[in-house]
């Protein structure tokens, strides 16, 4: 019984060799083929033109572009949500306001996808007078919306595991409410707020579907009205026609993608350990 | 004394005028994000269901679409949903709560639980176009699988499993040790008490596991996108037999979302789709809650 028990605990590990294997051997070949520095650092994705381009720094500054967006907008919100909900709230006002956000947190990413394309995109032509709407802009602020339940939840549980004690101190020290949010609890808690901030980062670099309605998947250089390709989205458009060296190149970009997710979780472990800890 | 006292009121009552400002300012953006959160939830909904709900009829929930008789209908998607949940459940729900046994009950060597606690953690974090890679990679071409459901199936086994082993992992952690030592003092075997004591008593928190791991398959839809294809017709087993399963392809509720959306542009059709999602959405979080206030209070 416990070597089929085991057996059970082991395909958890063996999964994750077998992803990584599998995305290392049919990643390799493509990059080895079109050169590492060609591959990562070539400024045009051309890949079905007769003399195929393979350089993926427009997707890899997108994807970074992106990302850094949707953060800059989703953690202040989220996280003055997050104060909201721990400390200002009255009891049911956050009891009411709480499943709503995690609603938001259930919601499938392609209907954000979908919103945005029917909200957003019109709205960024409109207002920005260019030919499309689809742009860099629209699928920040998808990401950033999309990011916001797992920012306000973790932010909520860090502030709501500081000790009351320390609150009580500062008030009674002379400090308004508001400081003491601010300078004592927002300080106590900020290796978990940092989780929120890596796990936001993950969420919003590996996303694909929303943003692939929004983006544009154009291969440009990013910038904030141009139609634009993440990494995600550059494997998602190609997925289901390419073949040959095109094909490779797209388990290329999967690898790379899997790289940056992977110090991504090492990075968020480090802070939820420290978390537990602390 | 009373000057002192009439000091220390002061400072008290009357903050400096910067002070005062950081305050005001503080308190109005916290207010200010809260509002803007809230007003987006409302609006996100209000939007889905205005737009969603008018083209939403039973018909378009079961017929399957039909371009002779001009009918349009999701209900192969419903059926397909299911089937994928039914057939991930069927392979992720023993490997999950036997790792979770695993884990609480048997290991004894630290570093593997470490071991199997990191990879678990990793899975979590890996987006799901990486799985679409996966899944198209090894089921549907290294072991010859095909665009089918159950190639989907499986790779959504990898991806609701980390979900699945640690709901019950913090199911069993809740069961009471004494629990275990009765059962054993009574003379059962480890294997029977599991069965019979300590499975039994963490019953919710597998179900609870089940609900969310749903939840994630019915929302999923860049890897089902991939694996099981976009085909919107219906899959009829009853008549071809369970073996058709294995070469069955159609889409997924969610898939059948972008179906109408990016391909054929049929955005209300879309609406409805997302509807439906959400209300199985508020279903399945409502449920996951139920179960976890169950599952506290015992």
């Amino acid at each position: 019984m416990q070597l089929i028990f085991f057996f059970c605990g082991f395909i958890a590990i063996a999964f994750v060799l077998v992803i990584t294997v599998y995305l290392i051997l049919s990643g390799l070949p493509a990059i080895r083929e079109i050169g590492l520095a060609d591959f990562l650092l070539g400024r045009e994705w051309a890949s079905t033109a007769k003399e195929p381009k393979f350089g993926i720094l427009p997707l890899i500054l997108t994807s970074i572009y992106g990302t850094a967006g949707a953060i800059l907008i989703g953690v202040p919100i989220g996280f003055l949500m997050a104060v909201f909900l721990a400390k200002v709230a009255p009891r049911r006002v956050a009891g009411v306001i709480r499943p709503v956000v995690d609603l938001l947190a259930g919601i499938p990413s392609i209907v954000y996808g979908l919103v945005g394309l029917m909200v957003l995109v019109p709205f960024v032509r409109k207002t920005f007078n260019t030919a499309a709407g689809e742009s860099l802009l629209a699928s920040i602020v998808v990401l950033a919306v999309m990011i916001l339940p797992s920012i306000i939840s973790v932010s909520e549980t860090a502030l709501n595991a500081v000790p009351r004690a320390y609150e009580e101190a500062s008030l009674a020290l002379g400090a308004t409410e508001i400081e003491t949010y601010f300078r004592v609890s927002a300080p106590a808690a900020k290796s978990g707020i940092a989780a929120a901030v890596v796990l936001g980062v993950g969420r919003a670099i590996g996303e694909a579907m929303a943003i692939m309605m929004v983006a544009g998947n154009v291969a440009n250089m990013p910038s904030l009205l141009s139609s634009v390709r993440f990494l995600t989205t550059g494997i998602a458009v190609e997925l289901a026609y390419s073949s040959g060296l095109q094909r490779q190149a797209l388990f290329s970009i999967g690898l790379v993608l899997f790289l940056f997710i992977m110090c991504i979780n090492v990075i968020l472990n480090v802070f939820l350990k420290r978390d537990k800890e602390g | 004394m009373a000057d002192r006292n009439g000091n220390s009121q002061q400072t008290v009552q009357a903050l400096s005028p910067s002070r005062k400002a950081y305050n005001g300012v503080m308190r109005a953006l916290i207010y200010a994000a809260s509002g803007i959160v809230v007003a987006l939830l409302l609006f996100l909904l209000c939007y889905i269901f205005y737009r969603g709900v008018p083209s939403l009829s039973l018909e378009f929930l079961t017929a399957e679409e039909s371009v002779v008789k001009d009918i349009q209908g999701i209900g192969p998607a419903v059926l397909n949903t299911l089937y994928v949940i039914i057939a991930t459940l069927i392979v992720v729900l023993p490997l999950g709560v036997g790792a979770a046994i695993y884990l609480t009950e048997y290991a004894k060597n630290r570093r593997l639980v470490a071991a199997i606690e990191f990879a678990t953690e990793t899975l979590a974090g890996i987006p799901s176009i990486i799985y679409a890679l996966v899944g198209v990679l090894v089921f549907a071409e290294s072991l010859r699988l095909g665009k089918t459901l159950i190639a989907g199936a499986l790779t959504l086994v990898i991806m609701t499993l980390p979900t699945i082993i640690r709901t019950t992992q913090e199911s069993l952690k809740t069961v009471p040790q004494s629990y275990r030592e009765g059962s054993l003092g009574l003379g059962s075997g480890k294997w029977h008490m599991i069965r019979t004591v300590v499975l039994p008593s963490s019953i919710d928190g597998i179900v609870t596991g089940c609900i969310l791991a749903i939840g994630r398959i019915v929302g999923e839809s860049a890897v089902l996108l991939y694996t099981v294809g976009m085909s919107m017709q219906m899959q009829d087993f009853f008549r071809n037999g369970l073996e058709s399963f294995f070469s069955a392809s159609g889409s997924t509720l969610s898939v059948a979302l972008y179906v109408y959306a990016k391909v054929r542009a049929d955005f209300d059709l879309a609406f409805s789709v997302a509807v439906v999602l959400i209300v199985i959405t508020l279903v399945i979080n409502l449920a996951a809650k139920f179960l976890g206030t169950k599952l506290k209070k015992t």
